[in-house]
């Protein structure tokens, strides 16, 4: 009943070789095989925002993708933002703003801004918050989010709040 | 919320795919982009015994133009609506109705093909590709044929293809000289499913409406064209006062074509309500794009 196959993936630019069951989705191939919790798992269909992760530059949600989808692609994580003690800019702009409270859903949000920043260099704030509309926040009520996403991008003081 | 236990195939070529799905087409579900059919699959609303993944079949996400139209491989993410200039241009009212497909992350991961197949009567691209009066490419061991996007989308989650089939291309008839569009939808929360929409393909010549669609969505089990509403605006002059009257009764005709349902989030009235705004936004959209597009000289 449970097939398993090896699964050779990269994640945050290390190789990794593991066998999974083919059901197994690929948020939880990172947490449970991979050890990389910085990816959450909240709603597991696709609402919650919050297992967001790139695979080969995309933001996508890894609980609607099988572990064998990212057989022989890049993955990339939370996890890979910080470099030792620095934290990323959006990362730094994040804890300026007090885009955070609980945590929960901060890894998908910085991981789909990023990806979202990188087509939308200069957005406005209906654009950072329709973005947002893909991401569930229960602490901050998405204001600071804005602000720190904003900040980051450099956008912060072209509009009003 | 895991998915239940299935064989996962991963064919690398069309024939492969099309072998599987002639040997296990009952049993199969076809996964493409997953944003539908992997919470359907963690729901377990779904338990489908074989999952044929095709993405990894090299050239199903090519987009070709050609004699006034273009052709979109099934397995083009619907990202590329928005992002690509050339099926902006092309293909403006795909492009008008992209971000309101789920959300920014989903859109890289969801696919046309995969849209059209699932035929939610909620969806924003089965809505387009109807109103515009594209078809799709279906294949099959059997043979390949084309379904016209009104035979398409039977009723809610079902089209016309066959257990054995694949719709492998997407073909929509490009934007044309004189021709302009417009969309409009209604949700409670952005990228939320539609309460409704309604969209509008219009030919405007010698500052008349000279042919038109308008297409409405999640009113009913399947998108639907409300032929007698286009019908109340053709050889009207919409900027005019008789044009606003005819906007208005446009809008009256589509809501009475409507066959909406009532559920905790709208009634009947409210969405019948929705769909003559929404259906005179269309249209007022599509009647200044054409005269934008046609003072550019054409599309």
């Amino acid at each position: 009943m449970s097939d398993q196959r090896e699964i050779a993936v990269t994640v945050n630019g290390r190789h990794y070789r593991e066998v999974a069951p083919d059901r197994m989705l690929l948020s939880d191939f990172l947490r449970q095989r991979l050890g990389l919790t910085g990816t959450h798992v909240g709603c597991e269909h696709g609402v919650c925002g919050s297992c967001t992760v790139h695979l080969e530059g995309a933001a996508v949600r890894s609980c609607l993708l099988l572990a064998a989808q990212a057989d022989g692609a890049e993955v990339r994580t939370v996890e890979d933002l910080a470099s030792g003690d620095g934290l990323h800019p959006l990362q730094e702009a994040f804890r300026e703003h007090f885009a955070l409270q609980c945590g929960f859903c901060t890894p998908g949000i910085l991981m789909a801004a990023l990806d979202f920043l990188a087509h939308t260099p200069t957005p406005r704030r209906r654009e950072i918050a329709e973005m947002l509309s893909g991401h569930l926040c229960r602490c901050t009520g998405y204001a600071p989010i804005i602000d720190a996403i904003a900040a980051a991008a450099g956008t912060a003081s072209t509009e009003p709040a | 919320m895991k998915p239940p236990p299935f064989r996962y195939l991963c064919p690398d070529s069309l024939e492969e795919a099309l072998a599987v799905l002639a040997t296990h087409g009952d049993e199969a579900k076809v996964l493409a982009g997953g944003c539908s059919l992997v919470p359907m699959l963690n729901m377990r609303l779904a338990r489908p015994e074989v999952l044929v993944d095709v993405n990894r079949i090299a050239g199903l996400a090519d987009v070709h133009a050609a004699n006034g139209a273009v052709s979109t491989g099934a397995l083009l993410r619907q990202s590329a609506f928005e992002r690509s200039p050339h099926l902006r241009g092309t293909l403006p009212l795909a492009a008008a109705c992209t971000p309101y497909i789920g959300h920014f992350v989903t859109r890289n991961r969801g696919t046309v093909g995969g849209s059209l197949a699932h035929a939610d009567a909620r969806g924003e691209l089965p809505l387009v590709l109807l109103t515009l009066g594209g078809s799709v490419l279906a294949q099959s061991q059997r043979g390949r044929r084309s379904i016209a996007a009104e035979d398409l989308f039977l009723y809610h989650f079902t089209s016309a293809l066959e257990p054995d089939e694949l719709l492998s291309e997407v073909r929509w008839p490009a934007a044309a000289p004189g021709w302009g569009y417009g969309f409009a939808e209604m949700a409670q929360r952005h990228g939320d499913y539609a309460l409704a929409m309604a969209a509008c393909a219009l030919r405007r010549r010698d500052g008349a409406v000279a042919e038109v669609r308008l297409g409405l969505g999640a009113v009913a089990d399947r998108p639907l064209l409300a032929g007698e509403a286009a019908g109340a605006l053709v050889g009207q002059d919409l900027d005019g006062p008789a044009g606003d009257a005819a906007v208005t009764e446009a809008g009256r005709l589509a809501a009475a074509a409507a066959e909406p349902f009532e559920d905790l989030h709208a009634s009947v009235a409210y969405r019948r309500h929705l769909v003559s705004l929404l259906s005179e936004q269309a249209i007022r959209q599509a009647w200044l794009d054409a005269h934008a597009r046609a003072g550019e000289g054409g599309p």
